[in-house]
């Protein structure tokens, strides 16, 4: 097997090459602002041995923070035409209801409420309203709206009403791009809805981004097929990714410590990624990081994600550093000076003392000037030092789900932060590759499935049996191969209020990519 | 008689605050929260009225949502049903209400009467039933002083609407009101049998729309000056710290329709070694430190994110979350013998006598 991992972060592109599980080379070059280009020049760097075209490569494993930068940055998005089925329920809180105005405005071109939509246990909420839909088309089709977001009441449970409002607006508005939120799972409505209004404001960039990646990968004489990295550490193939680019938003993150465990060969253990301006660390369950279970806002809008549960605080390798006298406590970042480390720190000819100077005068790191950072002392390094432990001591136990000691692997570029004792970890782990951890993570990277769904009347076995069956057929039609499929997650929760016995079951399942 | 205005400010406060004395049931207000955003937007205000300035012979509209809160994460909540309650059970009486009071304070029901009272432009009154969150329809103030639990209407947002004129027993009511609940897809906009306002203010627990609005700012205003928000909330009620720790196990099973379960605590800071374990049956019901229980209902338990002091949910509570357990009073009424018949440790099935915090 050898595929390539690129992770397009927001200072550097880095890719790596890998053959038989083995990290062949590694390189890093400057993002651009058009992206592709950064992408086009760490290719180059890592062809320039020959070792790249002279063999096929199986996959190239794209993980990009483009998607969720237009959101944030209200840049690129489409005017988004909302059709909701559901009425007469929750008139009062249409489509957008609790966006942040500006950015409403942006995306908002229309909202469309008819009547449909489900019960909790399958019965029809309302019978489907084909007429209504139709009109709203016409009007849509009236207004030259493409990107279309269909939403249903208990749309995960049953989404057939969602699919045939799809075929209507399909065949009354040629070209439109539609969402069905059934496609992005989880039960809440208003955040399903949320991130399918998201998705459809950005159909027309995933396509336009991926057709470039395309071009970028043809254009480098590479012939492989292209993934895109998703939150949850998997991959999806282009053509899917592109229809669902909100499932590529923090991908970054995720490639981290996704490559973290592949480097160091442990599924469960605690990682540290230590960048520029922040650590994040987080928890790796059978070689993929813990979940959020709870609403994850995107650019001021609430909605529910496959996200790693991350805590993220200011210690970085640009961090400045106060150091403290006898009143004040020495005290690092959360500042920093970011990707200026290189002019604007002390060891560097700059002014601004950071954690890499401190380093540097440690002899912990081997850059810039020695000599100007000879006036840090030992007992003033040892300091500083000390005080980044007791950040990363304070976080680790924050993310801990369990007493007792675990391991930690400490990746990133600011990695030389994290002493090698720590309180509550058993051993912290250094990797070879480790600075590129994230796009070791990208090139290994599997297919998922998931299903979040209630089941009633059965076993709590047979639930978990029926929702695992689901997730093993959505991981196959996502192209991994079913002899490789793994269960990664279940959950069950009872619910209240409910009759009979209700249980939502959550199962994700993961497989190796399928060839050919 | 005086009406105060409740600003939205008021009500982004309401919402915090009733999820603490929620006890960790009550559900969210944020559906609540967006409906009166929009309603003020609109133009709609909503005024706030004392028991005491009611006079004997007028009527009080009691409202509530009820149902599953995950049928309501899909269905939303659409603020002209819980008025479409509210006039239905004037149509059936023939009544015009005075004005409009939460059957319970705790969780999203604490926004309902104010979406009915935007609607039909009437005050909301400033008192509830329960104080907090109870998981039945008979943990009232208004079942302890024995009034009548009759009529009920329900309304379904699709216009299914039911009154039921007659019950013998609150239970009952609670039984018969659930069945139509589940028909309706299990979720209902309700109006309770409605009270004199002799009644309420004989048997109404006052103040409580301040106390939630109260606690809310103190919460938000720590939060937004970063200072401490559970030092906040105390210096606001006079509750007493119980405990500080780390979730380490949580427990849940449904029966009955009912979420029941535990969670264990690692503690930290002056709790250090020591283990507390909170049992709820949709809310927390009974706390236990080393083994020994040192609160239990209807004193009121709340568990508070250390760090931002809002209240952590029995559905929501998770491994690693970093708590406070606090204890704020309970209402007085509940401490009588027959208020602890319906919502001391023994209507929760736990053989253990009452002893309040409060108790010296």
């Amino acid at each position: 097997m050898r595929r390539i991992g690129i992770d397009v972060g927001g200072t550097n592109t880095d890719a790596v090459l890998i053959e038989e599980g083995k990290v062949v080379r590694a390189v890093k070059a400057p993002t651009s602002e058009d992206v592709t280009g950064g992408i086009l020049e760490a290719l180059a760097k890592l062809g320039q041995t020959g070792e790249v075209a002279s063999k096929p490569v199986d996959g190239v494993m794209i993980g990009t923070t483009h998607f969720i930068n237009a959101v944030i940055q209200r840049k690129h998005l489409s005017k988004v035409a909302a059709l909701r089925l559901g009425m007469p329920a929750a008139a009062s809180l249409p489509p957008f209801c609790d966006w942040p105005q500006d950015l409403a405005e942006i995306v908002r071109g229309g909202v469309w409420m008819v009547e449909g939509g489900h019960e909790y246990d399958g019965r029809p909420f309302m019978p489907f309203d084909a007429e209504g839909v139709r009109k709203a088309a016409r009007e849509m089709q009236a207004k030259g709206l493409k990107a279309v977001a269909i939403s249903s009441i208990f749309s995960p449970l049953d989404p057939s009403h969602e699919r045939q409002a799809a075929e209507i607006v399909a065949a009354e508005v040629p070209g439109a791009v539609i969402t069905c939120s059934s496609d992005l799972g989880r039960i809440g409505l208003l955040e399903r809805e949320n991130a399918g209004l998201l998705n459809a404001a950005l159909a027309d960039l995933a396509r336009d981004t991926i057709a470039a990646f395309e071009h970028a990968i043809r254009d480098s004489g590479i012939r492989a097929a292209l993934f895109i990295t998703q939150n949850d550490g998997t991959v999806a193939e282009a053509a899917q990714a592109a229809k669902l680019p909100v499932y590529s938003f923090a991908s970054g993150a995720t490639n981290s410590m996704r490559g973290a465990a592949y480097l160091s060969g442990l599924a469960d253990a605690m990682v540290a990624d230590v960048g520029g301006t922040t650590t994040d660390i987080g928890q790796l369950r059978h070689g993929f990081p813990r979940e959020a279970n709870s609403v994850v806002q995107i650019g001021g809008v609430r909605t529910l994600f496959r996200m790693p549960d991350l805590y993220s605080f200011g210690l970085g390798g640009g961090s400045h550093v106060a150091l403290g006298d006898r009143n004040r406590g020495t005290k690092i970042g959360p500042l920093s000076v970011g990707y200026r480390l290189m002019k604007d720190g002390i060891a560097f000819g700059g002014q601004q003392l950071t954690t890499t100077d401190i380093a540097v005068a440690a002899g912990k790191l081997d850059l810039g000037d020695r000599r100007r950072v000879a006036d840090f002392d030992s007992a003033t390094c040892d300091r500083v030092f000390a005080e980044a432990k007791r950040m990363v001591e304070e976080s680790v136990d924050r993310m801990k789900t369990e007493a007792g000691s675990v391991p930690l692997i400490a990746v990133g570029g600011g990695a030389f932060l994290i002493p090698d004792k720590l309180e509550g970890v058993s051993e912290v782990i250094r990797v070879a590759h480790g600075d590129c951890a994230n796009a070791v993570g990208a090139a290994i990277a599997q297919v998922s499935g998931e299903v979040d769904q209630i089941f009633r009347d059965l076993t709590r076995s047979d639930a978990i049996a029926q929702a695992t069956a689901i997730a093993n057929d959505r991981a196959v039609a996502a192209g991994a191969d079913r002899t490789t499929l793994k269960t990664i997650e279940t959950e069950d929760m009872p619910i209240a209020y409910l009759p009979g016995n209700s249980l939502r079951v959550r199962v994700r399942v993961v497989g190796d990519v399928a060839s050919g | 008689m005086q009406l105060r205005d409740i600003t939205l400010d008021d009500i982004e406060s309401l919402a915090v605050g009733a999820w603490i004395l929620g006890t960790g049931g009550g559900g969210s207000s944020y559906l609540g929260l967006l409906n009166m955003r929009a309603l003020y937007a609109e133009g709609h205000r909503v005024q706030l009225m004392q028991p005491e300035d009611l006079a004997d012979d007028d009527w009080v509209a009691a409202v509530s949502n009820m149902g599953a809160p995950l049928v309501g994460q899909e269905r939303l909540t659409d603020s002209r049903t819980i008025a479409r309650a509210v006039a239905l059970m004037e149509e059936h009486t023939g009544h015009t209400f005075r004005g409009i009071m939460a059957l319970e304070i705790g969780g999203g029901n604490s926004i309902q009467p104010l979406m009915a009272a935007a609607h039909l432009k009437r005050p909301v009154i400033d008192a509830d039933m329960m104080g907090r969150a109870y998981p039945e329809a008979q943990m009232t103030s208004v079942a302890v002083g024995d009034l009548k639990p009759y009529p009920l209407t329900t309304v379904d947002v699709r216009g299914l609407e039911s009154v039921v004129e007659k019950v013998p027993t609150w239970k009952w009511m609670e039984r018969v009101s659930r069945k139509i609940c589940v028909e309706y897809g299990s979720i209902a906009s309700t109006c309770k049998a409605p009270r004199s306002g002799a009644e309420v203010k004989r048997w109404g627990i006052h103040g409580t729309t301040t106390k939630a609005i109260k606690i809310g700012t103190a919460v938000r205003k720590a939060q937004k000056a970063h200072e401490d928000p559970i030092a906040a909330i105390l210096s606001v009620e006079p509750g007493k710290v119980l405990y500080r720790g780390k979730v380490v196990d949580v427990e849940r099973r449904a029966t009955e329709g009912f979420l029941r379960g535990r969670t264990r605590f690692d503690g930290s800071d002056d709790w250090r070694g020591a283990t507390m374990e909170l049992d709820f049956q949709n809310e927390w019901i009974v706390a236990r430190l080393d083994g020994q229980p040192i609160a239990m209902s209807p004193d009121l338990i709340c568990v508070l994110d250390s760090v931002s002091g809002e209240a952590v949910g029995t559905e929501t509570i998770r491994y690693g979350q970093r708590v406070t357990v606090i204890a704020l009073p309970p209402p007085p009424v509940f401490l009588t013998e027959r208020g602890l018949h319906f919502v001391g440790p023994r209507a929760f099935n736990y053989d253990i006598d009452f002893k309040s915090v409060f108790q010296s």
